[in-house]
């Protein structure tokens, strides 16, 4: 009841700080503190952004530019082909592994052994406990140009190899393959414990009225996702900004060649930071991805809480 | 009538499945088929399933001079067990408060963590902070700390203690026992599967990290993680070779392409196995993860 009474008091009456919420406080403050130091903390560096950022004056001690280093960027060849490549590639990951996912689901709901399930689940999970690292190996496997699987399938029939690692093309549907490779055992869950929690009667009824398989798919399990549909699409969406870092820089093998369809603004960033050493255009172009990835996080949320309270992210 | 019509569906749906899984398997059973063969077998006939001459050379090669491999193991090992226990204690002791209603900071300290998931500074004030200012590169503190307080993961176990009946939090505030004590021994035990779950998914994202050593880790080989170990291999075998021209030296050919993959085994083989016997509390927080409150 104690609880209660307190909820009661008006805000305006201040409460002294009991012995209860003293603890609380000392609970907050680690964390609290972490967040200040490794999160708060970094938003001073996106002055440099805005600055000519040189190792020795420091953030605040380098000369202001205006928006000399967006401008930079903006004019130049990379800016186009980042975004194009991070809204096209993300998004073909987004609809591609989503296609994959939902098959896979309907799929396990219809199959009927649960021992069978649990084996084919098992299998297709494993992917998922490897890294983007050691995926890298087993691509270099098979697209290796002088022993790799796929040239030496292509070798037995008399076509002529193909050098993977020198032809930009292949790679949006090398790169798609694989993200589904590793995660469809994985992101199949979400829409199949979905299914499972679908009444069954519906689907009894569709059999009733006649229904074949297909039209109960079609017309009973699709609408019964398709909430859940949108709201993957949605917070995909709100994230499309965010590449996966490993998928790009692993599987290419960080190779220059290929940069033209496999480019993101993540790698991007790393690049001009680690390898070129240009701290001020990385800093600008992720300044733009911070504020573009706010206003994208923030509208989706906000349209996800508009449309279901429960699954919004606060 | 009907059951015939129903097991076609299911043959159809099984040779799917079945499909699915050899896509699946057959490739890493390739890389572990090249691991076993023969360096000049590859060299000639290219990568196969099944090796023409089974041997271990490649094998031996890659455990000829483990010393990388072994402080890899060792480093990854107490960076992803202490990283793990500390995310889940750190960021308990934040979702407590944050789940009990009558505390008076709740909404502006939800407030202050909400943020950080909208908001970032991104790579290169991160990357400044960490190596001008807290001094964390080459040491191995910078795989731990910052992944200590996440606001996401804060959410979820505040979700989960909310999840706690009030009259039993009640009847522990009227027996006596301090907030700590709640804490500890009522909230976190009773939490257990969702933490559980957390623990597991953090502990499998430690243990494949390669992107923080590759940032942060210069100078220091001996703190690079197990999965950068293995990047570095790919990009460069002379790693492997210049710790191993020893036993090799009147070799024709050295293993190159059979050793890089015998190397993948070694980093990759164990993870691989352990895994999959936890896949049921990965399968749940990919449940809870995408549900919150």
């Amino acid at each position: 009841m104690k609880l209660k009474k307190d909820d009661i008091i008006p805000v305006k009456k201040r409460r002294r700080i009991g012995g209860r919420e003293w603890q609380w406080i000392q609970m907050s403050i680690l964390p609290v503190l972490h967040t200040f130091i490794f999160c708060y903390c970094t938003l001073p560096g996106l002055l440099i952004a805005f600055k000519d950022y040189r190792y020795i004056d420091g953030i605040l001690g380098s000369k202001w530019v205006g928006f000399d280093n967006f401008k930079f960027f903006v004019l130049s060849n990379d800016c186009l082909r980042l975004v194009r490549n991070t809204i096209g590639l993300n998004g073909l990951f987004i609809i591609t592994s989503m296609i994959a996912q939902i098959a896979l689901a309907i799929i396990f709901y219809e199959l009927t052994s649960r021992k069978a399930l649990k084996a084919y689940q098992t299998i297709l999970i494993t992917p998922h406990f490897i890294s983007w690292v050691t995926v890298g190996y087993v691509v270099y496997a098979l697209l290796q140009p002088q022993y790799g699987l796929i040239n030496n399938m292509l070798a037995t029939f008399g076509i002529e190899g193909i050098q993977f690692y020198n032809e930009p093309a292949v790679w949006p549907a090398i790169l798609s393959f694989a993200n589904i490779w590793k995660g469809v055992g994985m992101g199949c869950i979400i829409y199949y414990a979905t299914l499972m929690g679908i009444d069954s009667t519906l689907f009894e009824a569709a059999r009733v009225d006649g229904a074949t398989k297909l039209q109960e798919i079609r017309y009973v399990t699709l609408p019964m996702l398709s909430r859940l549909i949108v709201l993957q699409l949605i917070m995909a969406i709100g994230g499309i900004f965010n590449s996966d870092f490993g998928l790009f820089y692993q599987l290419t093998r960080d190779s220059g060649v290929l940069y033209e369809t496999t480019d993101v603004i993540d790698t991007y960033l790393y690049r001009t930071m680690r390898v070129i050493g240009d701290m001020k255009l990385s800093s600008a172009v992720g300044f733009l991805k911070s504020v573009v990835g706010f206003i994208l996080v923030y509208l989706t949320n906000f349209i996800v809480r508009k449309y279901d309270e429960e699954l919004s992210l606060f | 009538m009907n059951k015939k019509k129903i097991k076609i569906s299911q043959i159809v749906i099984n040779i799917i499945l079945i499909l699915m899984c050899i896509t699946t398997l057959y490739p890493l059973l390739l890389c572990l088929g090249v691991s076993f063969s023969n360096e000049k077998d590859i060299l000639d006939y290219g990568y196969k399933l099944i090796p023409k001459n089974f041997e271990l050379t490649a094998y031996k090669y890659v455990f000829a001079n483990p010393k990388s491999i072994i402080d890899a193991y060792k480093v990854t090992a107490i960076y992803s067990i202490l990283g793990t226990f500390g995310m889940i204690f750190c960021n308990s002791l934040m979702a407590y408060p944050l789940s009990r209603r009558t505390y008076r900071f709740r909404n502006s300290l939800n407030f202050y963590f909400y943020f950080t998931c909208l908001f970032g500074g991104g790579l290169v004030p991160t990357y400044l902070l960490y190596t001008r200012y807290l001094h964390l590169d080459d040491t191995i503190w910078v795989y731990i700390i910052p992944g200590l307080v996440s606001a996401w993961n804060i959410f979820l176990i505040r979700t989960s203690f909310q999840s706690v009946p009030e009259e039993m939090v009640e009847s522990a505030v009227l027996d006596g026992a301090s907030e700590w004590r709640i804490l500890l021994q009522f909230m976190i035990p009773l939490s257990k599967p969702v933490l559980a779950t957390l623990a597991l998914q953090t502990f499998l994202g430690k243990w494949n990290d390669w992107y923080t050593a590759m940032l942060f880790i210069n100078d220091k080989t001996e703190l690079i993680s197990l999965q950068y170990l293995l990047q570095r291999i790919m990009l460069n075998m002379k790693l492997l070779e210049q710790n191993n021209t020893m036993g090799f030296v009147d070799m024709t050919i050295v293993p190159g392409e059979t050793a890089r993959m015998a190397m993948m085994f070694v980093v990759t083989g164990p993870a691989l196995i352990i895994f999959p016997f936890f896949q049921k509390y990965f399968v749940k927080g990919m449940v809870v993860g995408s549900v919150k409150g």
